[in-house]
């Protein structure tokens, strides 16, 4: 039988642990990607790896301190911290210092704090405050419109401050809200126009239409099963998109393409729609619904990105995709970083003995860019462990979500799970090509205090809530 | 109670799927896709080049001839600059304050990371006070490179100079890369490869920005740069000094060559220029100048590039054709006129009839018109005469390169059958419409290279070693490598050089010049040219060897404007073998030695007298 009364007895310590390997591989990585013949001391405080260290001291620290707190106090002052997270988010233009562009610092002392890294913690006491209050109901417009308020009114607030990609990661609240009842379809759409958004930015509107409609014939066969009338959509698609290009190819017209395939894609779409209101085939009609929104979505994301937009917003954009940033060409960073990781092979070159992120090919080589140290010197090996810690960490916390009788930890929990997820599928997919280039933190990984003090404040409030598990009654 | 606990499970697959697709995606990029194990390493390896030090050269005594002195390239890497005191940089280095801003400029375009030339070739001189102050010019350092050095000051147009490779050069020899030197012109071109040795590769480990990290692959893979090898001319630097005063306000050329073994001695284009001129800061203005001379054009080879019609000299040619073919005999007279002489008129006078040796002597035209009448005559066609004729001429190496080193030369020109045969029409020329061709005029062209060449024949009776410059190569172990060179045979019976041999010594003893050329103790072989110059005053040409016996030298003199061959380029001539064999001008000779170097014929009226 558990003892009730000795938190230390309660906490997990396979989060724990696994957070503090993180922390320690972490640290061994930032020491091998800024590694300097003159400074060889993996203690030397003047270094990045000497001061992490520190930064490690410092969150452990507060991780203890977290675990003394009282659990009621986190459920009691939710809201007041939100607030008061909130009001400092919102005092950071007028105190702030700039930092990269990015006036979203706040000094002191030493020490610099970001108040967006400590909102996403606050914004998830409140969704799980609100979430467990005695009357929620997930599908009442109240309750939807208060989530929203929760989750935007930060978000707009780090938008505005020009930190796009801290702003992003609260789009990942979503997946919590689906755990709580929200419509799937949601979470679908969602999703659908983030791809669409992303593909028409990265590619095109015209290369995106094509992978839509590719992606539709596929859809719609894989429902149907008939082979036959996927095909027949098919050669109506494209011999509408032929005429037209033959047309223009004869007159030798200079029609962008893109009006062929948009229009192969409306007639077509047109096409089927009476055939699926004939047949009364409900599920057709849905797929060509999505489909001709999901076409017309993206040929507008086209046009208010090129003709409405301003010149700055459209940098903004590329910036946060990483389509323009680049100083020597689009995608080279991303190139550099992939590079880094491939040449590591198997077993990696070995610590120390990287040279793409040593010698500065990658950028941001200890803190955005950290996992390239890791592919580098300790190869596909050292990459999968990395992997293998984040799942773990992962479903461990779903796993201890999950078997906490009150809602507000369960909750709470999910949005630490989902938020540490977000930057983990974004940061490595970042560094593989699988993500667009957006610059936030490796969870435990990364160098820097701020990012690692939120990090281990959002996860030890939540070891220290489920520490209490045994005493919570289901709020 | 929990509805929609299921849902744990879409969240936690959603997770684990994208854990999953990373982990493929890192299998590939890893493990089955090797090609960015290639990128890496290309990604931070820089190849360094270690220039090594360019080969000397000797002259005959292994007396230095062209070395390398050390000189400094400030370099500049934009980025590390911090806010410096310009005007101080600027005085220590000698520059104009806007040169530097200007080069500082044009750095920062080029790359802030990469390191530009700021100012090239700085003298050790200027370098020594430049490294005190350097630690005050952050971004900024000196790299050494090794300029050439030509402590003679002479032999400019044969030893050549080394400039920077253009992108032409670049592109045939892939050796090259942009800012490298190689050898332009004579000595340093034709034996670049030899000079330059081998350059040496450092790989480096660099970071993006270029700056370097360490070996690579613990400087396994590197090699180091070998020496360029040493060149032994055949030059006799002191002697080509010399020759050179003499030239002094003249134009002209002057070849001597060791009979024996075809070794050129000395090789004198006049005007000429230092070629010191052509190396470190200055180069590019005083190449601008010495380009753009086109009076003078002081960068011209005329002893390999210069072609005229031989004149008088080249009648000691004709009568060896003529013993050879038995044409005429040693013995046979033929009669003058003087200037009533047809067809041409002689313009010396002496008795009349002249046999061979007092023929040479005379330079008697009539003799050699007749002479070379019957050489053309003796076949049963003018045009098979001509050929027979033409035949021996190209073997004395007239009409062809000679074959020295330098890539320049050309070849002059002996007219073909079918050259007179479109000019004339077929059969319609004979011994008489070419004999200006007797008298060495008309349509022949020769270099000076050529006439000393000849000269060395005849001293050989009969053959020539093709003249060169450089006798042996010094190859790193310091062993020198002699090189070979073709012995080439005329054709013409050694027994037949005699008489004419006999003809050059009385033109030395028995005229005018046995006051200017003539020797104590030493036997004297020469003969005279005056080649008409239908656009100004005659040029003076020169032949000679000496000794008469077993001959240590034999000189060919040209020089424009200078009238009579015996006026100016027979005097230099014997200064020159007197300086070459007896090392020294005797006092008789010192006011000719005198008069000649003072003597300027830069601007004789370019008008026929």
């Amino acid at each position: 039988m558990p003892n009730r009364n000795n938190v230390w007895a309660n906490i997990d310590w396979i989060t724990v642990s696994i957070y503090l390997a993180m922390m320690f591989i972490g640290w061994i990585n930032i020491y091998a990607a800024v590694y300097n013949e003159e400074h060889k001391s993996i203690f030397d405080f003047s270094q990045q790896y000497g001061k992490q260290l520190i930064w490690i001291f410092a969150a452990i620290f507060i991780a203890v301190l977290m675990i003394n707190t009282d659990s009621k106090f986190f459920v009691t002052f939710a809201i007041p911290i939100y607030v008061i997270i909130f009001v400092l988010l919102m005092l950071v233009p007028l105190i702030g210092t700039e930092i990269n562009g990015a006036k979203s610092w706040i000094q002191i002392g030493n020490f610099l704090l970001q108040p967006s890294e400590f909102m996403k913690m606050a914004t998830s006491l409140a969704i799980a405050r609100y979430i467990s209050s005695y009357n929620f109901k997930m599908h009442s417009y109240k309750s939807l419109l208060t989530l929203s308020a929760i989750i935007l009114l930060p978000v707009g607030l780090i938008f505005l401050q020009n930190d796009t990609g801290s702003a992003i990661v609260f789009g990942v609240f979503l997946l919590v809200l689906y755990r709580e009842g929200l419509n799937g379809i949601v979470l679908f759409f969602a999703f659908l126009i983030a791809l669409v958004f992303i593909l028409t930015m990265v590619v095109d509107s015209y290369i995106t239409i094509w992978i839509l409609s590719l992606t539709g014939f596929l859809v719609h066969f894989l429902i149907r099963r008939k082979s036959k009338k996927s095909l027949v959509a098919m050669g109506i698609f494209g011999s509408v998109y032929l005429i037209f290009w033959l047309i223009n190819f004869l007159l030798q017209g200079t029609i962008d393409p893109l009006y062929f395939i948009l229009t192969a894609a409306v007639v077509s779409s047109g096409i089927f729609y009476i055939y699926s209101l004939v047949l009364r085939k409900k599920n057709l009609a849905i797929l060509i619904g999505i489909y001709l929104g999901s076409v017309l979505f993206s040929v507008s994301v086209d046009y208010v990105f090129h003709n409405i937009m301003e010149q700055h917003q459209r940098d903004r954009i590329n910036e946060l995709l990483g389509i323009q940033s680049d100083v020597h060409g689009a995608g080279y960073h991303v190139n550099q970083s992939k590079i880094a990781i491939g040449s590591g092979g198997f077993i990696g070159k070995g610590f120390l003995q990287g040279t793409q992120t040593k010698f500065d090919f990658v950028p941001e080589q200890s803190t955005d860019f950290i996992f390239c140290t890791v592919g580098e010197e300790w190869g596909f090996l050292g990459t999968t462990l990395v992997i293998g810690l984040f799942m773990g960490l992962l479903m461990r916390l779903i796993f201890l979500a999950e078997r906490n009788r009150s809602k507000f930890s369960r909750v709470y929990g999910y949005c630490v799970a989902t938020i540490l997820f977000f930057h983990f599928a974004i940061n490595i997919g970042m560094t593989i090509g699988l993500a667009p280039v957006i610059g936030i933190p490796l969870p435990f990984f990364s160098y820097g205090g701020s990012s690692l003090w939120s990090f281990t404040l959002l996860l030890f409030v939540f070891v220290r809530l489920d520490a209490n598990r045994f005493e919570q009654l289901s709020y | 109670m929990d509805t929609f606990s299921k849902r744990k499970y879409i969240v936690a697959g959603i997770m684990l799927g994208i854990a999953a697709i990373f982990i493929l995606r890192l299998f590939t990029i890893q493990i089955t896709n090797k090609t960015y194990k290639q990128f890496a390493t290309r990604n931070v390896l820089r190849k360094i080049i270690t220039f090594p030090a360019r080969g000397f050269i000797y002259d005959r005594h292994k007396e230095m001839m062209v070395y390398n002195k050390a000189a400094y390239d400030l370099w500049v890497v934009p980025r590390e600059v911090k806010p410096f005191d310009t005007t101080e940089l600027c005085r220590i280095i000698q520059i104009e304050r806007q040169d530097f801003r200007n080069a500082l400029n044009k750095a920062k375009q080029y790359s802030r990371f990469k390191p530009s030339i700021i100012v090239g070739q700085i003298s050790p001189e200027i370098n020594a006070p430049l490294q005190e102050k350097l630690y005050k010019y952050p971004g900024f350092f000196t790299q050494s490179r090794t300029l050439r050095e030509y402590p003679s000051k002479s032999a400019a147009q044969v030893l050549g100079y080394v400039g920077e490779v253009n992108q032409q050069m670049i592109e045939k020899d892939k050796y090259y890369r942009s800012g490298d030197y190689i050898g332009v012109t004579g000595l340093e071109k034709a034996y670049e490869k030899e000079l330059r040795g081998i350059k040496g590769v450092t790989k480096s480990m660099v970071d993006v920005h270029n700056r370097i990290k360490g070996k690579y692959n613990e400087g396994l893979e590197d090699t180091t740069a070998i020496l360029g090898q040493n060149l032994l001319t055949g030059l006799d630097a002191e002697v080509q000094a010399y020759a050179e005063l003499l030239m002094t306000n003249k134009r002209g050329a002057i070849v001597a060559i060791e009979p024996a073994t075809g070794e050129i001695l000395l090789m004198v284009s006049a005007p000429s220029y230092d070629p010191n001129l052509l190396v470190g800061r200055q180069r590019s203005t005083n190449y601008g100048t010495l380009v753009g001379d086109s009076v003078n054009k002081p960068m011209w080879n005329r002893a390999v590039i210069g072609t005229f019609p031989p004149g008088s000299t080249f009648k000691l040619v004709n009568a060896l054709i003529a013993l050879q073919e038995h044409a005429v005999s040693p013995f046979d007279r033929f009669s003058c006129s003087g200037q009533s002489s047809s067809p041409i008129k002689c313009t010396h006078s002496h008795v009349s009839p002249l046999a061979m040796r007092e023929g040479i002597r005379e330079s008697c035209n009539s003799y050699f018109w007749n002479l070379f009448r019957n050489v053309i005559n003796h076949s049963s066609t003018s045009a098979e005469g001509y050929e027979v004729w033409r035949n021996h001429v190209m073997n004395f190496g007239f009409g062809q390169k000679v074959g020295v080193e330098l890539s320049s030369e050309v070849k002059g020109n002996i007219p073909q059958v079918t050259y007179y045969d479109k000019y004339f029409g077929q059969k319609k020329w004979n011994a008489m419409t070419i004999r200006s061709l007797s008298i060495g005029q008309g349509e022949i062209e020769v270099t000076p290279l050529q006439l000393a060449n000849m000269a060395a024949t005849i001293a050989n009776r009969g053959y020539y070693i093709t003249p060169h410059l450089v006798k042996a190569i010094q190859d790193t172990n310091r062993v020198y490598r002699e090189l070979e060179y073709e012995k080439k045979v005329t054709g013409i019976n050694p027994e037949y050089f005699d008489i004419v041999i006999e003809g050059m010594q009385a033109v030395i003893d028995e005229t005018r010049l046995s006051q200017s050329v003539h020797m104590d103790s030493i036997v004297v072989c020469g003969k005279t040219g005056t080649v008409q110059n239908p656009h100004g005053a005659d040029h003076s040409a020169f032949v000679a060897f000496a000794p008469k016996n077993n001959p240590k030298i034999a000189i060919a003199v040209f020089i424009q404007n200078a009238g009579f061959g015996a006026t100016y380029a027979a005097p230099i001539a014997g200064l020159i073998m007197e300086k070459y064999l007896n090392d020294s001008i005797p006092p008789r000779k010192k006011d000719l030695e005198r008069r000649m170097i003072e003597t300027d014929l830069m601007n004789v009226i370019q008008v026929k007298k």
